[in-house]
């Protein structure tokens, strides 16, 4: 019987943990849209699949008073789960225990977890609700957050790193998230900023509300730095788990291979694109028409859209996406869509994904503010993204690719693998009128008629340069194809990628246009 | 075919492309030449003390007024020799990035 006293005593202890900071604080926190740090984890992981590690830690903080103060889990709840059966590691801040504060013991507890992670191999899922660091543990909050952003930056590129912010996410504790894969946000929950209004507004004056500053719209739409909005913490939820059934689950992990489905019959993809060149279409029309299912899983869908990211499975296998997008600034590279398009090029080739890339772009966005934000240094990243990458790497020209555009969105010159272009493709220095402006300045100035005469020498450019078979006939394009054999030659082309493999000169590291 | 509503113009390497615009796009201000007689704020905050007069002859280097911004007095000082034309602050102004304090002739 002595054993059953003890086995009840866990069960008391275990209740009193699992209130967290009690009914008061969790009232609060659900008055404001929010679930609980637990509700949250078990409405991510598989039923019933949730393991929990520190729940008995205790709190390190002697000064202040704070030796008599008991804090649930230290403020944080930790452990190991699967999400669509795979396993993963997952934390949670509970911001009802001392606002999610971040002391020693509830950082030591973040850092068990990402080590457990890594050395397992699996995704990590920090889920981020916290006041910021507790200031009477002095430094050694501190060291705590040292310590975690260390693992984050020794972690990237070998197990995916989900952030979600579902509250406060302040100071030095941004740059957690800031160094992980994907960043998901919930309208009216999430808020992130270094300086907050109040400082703001005592050093500088300046009057800012919360959710302007750092709100999930601001950055979603603004900063980019989130990389998935949604509305309420269960659409996040469901983003997570489809996020995690695209992506592999770490840099070794030989693909998975899902029954392959054809695009639905609606998205026709001989029927998207204008005849004309300057007329607009959705480019994601393109995409879902080449997919299983037309399941298309866009990432920051609401900022740079002049390119479109995200991931599709072509035969049941994910590949990513890098698409100009025609419909937001004629689809141009500017200083945005470069970081967006350079980063996820990283992702997908620090875990073996193909990259898709369909090209339609007129060229870079001209303007002093571009110049002077360091455009060229920005655009640069994309160049180094595609040179460096060494997974199987496909290019298809639907329309434009002209100038240092056409080098930039995966061109042979940058050991593409594959270089497919639709006979609509057109591929030059520049578009016919700006190209026909400068070659026949002189014949076009001298003409009786000068703008019957532009007329004329834009058409015989336009015939003689704007089609696939100039750069066809010097080996740049592989095949010209009917965009009707888009998602033939394109599961061909993974398919005999297989055994890719190719080695650089040896170095530590490249130096990218950071 | 879809068709898309409100299409805005852009010209790109002379060609003129139908497309929607983003919000910073839209935000964007053109570009000024920076005027060296006019002497802007580098960054919000109030002014604590002005230390010259309208019409007042001034030395480059020499002290025109104290703007406090993150805590620290920083001396504002006059860019080049010159007269004060016009003072467009006062003392315990609030001031943004890139307001206009004084002039130079």
């Amino acid at each position: 019987m002595a054993l059953q006293n003890k086995i009840d005593e866990l069960q008391k202890k275990r209740e009193q943990a699992f209130q967290g900071g009690g009914e008061k604080a969790m009232e609060k926190q659900n008055a404001m849209g929010k679930l609980s740090a637990r509700s949250r984890i078990l409405s991510i992981v598989d039923l019933d699949s949730f393991q929990e590690y520190d729940l008995f830690v205790e709190h390190e903080a002697r000064d202040f008073d704070m030796a008599k103060k008991v804090l649930a889990g230290d403020g944080v709840i930790t452990g190991t789960g699967t999400v669509n059966g795979m396993p993963i590691c997952i934390y949670a801040q509970d911001f009802t225990v001392a606002g999610g504060s971040l002391g020693s013991m509830h950082a030591k507890k973040i850092v068990k977890i990402m080590d457990h992670a890594l050395k397992m191999r699996m995704p990590l899922i920090g889920i981020n609700d916290s006041g910021g660091a507790r200031i009477q543990e002095g430094v050694n909050s501190l060291a705590g957050y040292g310590e975690i952003f260390f693992r984050n930056t020794l972690a990237s590129g070998v197990i995916p790193q989900i952030s979600v912010i579902l509250g406060p996410c302040a100071g030095g504790a941004v740059y957690s998230p800031a160094l992980t894969d994907y960043v998901f946000v919930v309208d009216n929950i999430s808020k992130m900023f270094i300086t907050g209004p109040e400082v703001i507004k005592t050093v500088l004056g300046e009057e800012i509300s919360m959710e302007d500053l750092g709100g999930a719209r601001v950055h979603s739409e603004i900063t980019g730095n989130a990389h998935f909005f949604a509305y309420t913490e269960v659409e996040c939820f469901e983003q997570i788990k489809k996020l995690l059934s695209f992506i592999p689950h770490n840099n070794l992990e030989k693909h998975r291979t899902l029954e392959a489905k054809l695009p639905k019959p609606e998205f026709k993809i001989g029927e998207i694109i204008p005849e004309d060149p300057r007329l607009p279409y959705d480019v994601r029309d393109v995409i879902k028409s080449v997919v299983d299912d037309s399941d298309f899983f866009e990432i920051q869908e609401r900022w740079a859209g002049n390119i479109v990211i995200g991931y599709g499975r072509i035969n049941g296998r994910t590949v990513g996406f890098v698409a100009n997008q025609p419909l937001v600034l004629a689809g141009v590279l500017d200083v945005d869509s470069s970081n967006k398009a350079a980063r996820f090029i990283r992702y997908c080739d620090a875990f073996n994904i193909p990259i898709v890339t369909l090209v339609d772009l007129p060229g870079y966005l001209p303007g002093v503010d571009q110049e002077h934000a360091g455009v060229i240094r920005h655009g640069a990243k994309i160049l180094y993204a595609y040179s460096e990458a060494t997974v199987p790497k496909i290019s298809v020209i639907l329309r434009k690719a002209y100038g240092g555009g056409y080098i930039a969105m995966n061109s042979r010159h940058l050991r593409a693998d594959f270089v497919f272009a639709w006979p609509s493709a057109e591929i030059a220095v520049m578009g016919p009128e700006g190209a026909a402006n400068i070659i026949f300045r002189k014949e076009i100035m001298e003409a009786e008629n000068p703008d019957e005469m532009r007329r004329i020498k834009v058409k015989e450019y336009t015939e003689k340069f704007a089609n696939p078979y100039v750069a066809a006939s010097k080996g740049y394009v592989d095949s010209v194809i009917a965009p009707s054999e888009t998602r033939k030659v394109v599961a061909h082309a993974i398919e005999v990628s297989g055994n890719k493999f190719i080695g650089g000169p040896s170095k530590k590291h490249g130096v990218p246009p950071f | 075919m879809k068709q898309f509503n409100d299409l805005k113009p852009i010209n790109i390497m002379g060609t003129e492309y139908l497309t929607t615009f983003t919000k910073a796009y839209e935000k964007r201000t053109n570009w000024v030449k920076n005027n060296p007689k006019h002497i802007c704020s580098y960054i919000p905050g109030t002014i604590l003390e002005i230390k010259v007069k309208e019409g007042m002859v001034v030395k480059e280097g020499q002290e025109i007024l104290i703007l406090e911004s993150m805590k620290m007095a920083n001396k504002i000082k006059s860019p080049a020799n010159g007269t004060i034309k016009v003072i467009h602050v006062t003392s315990g102004d609030r001031i943004p990035k890139g307001f206009l304090m004084f002039e130079l002739v």
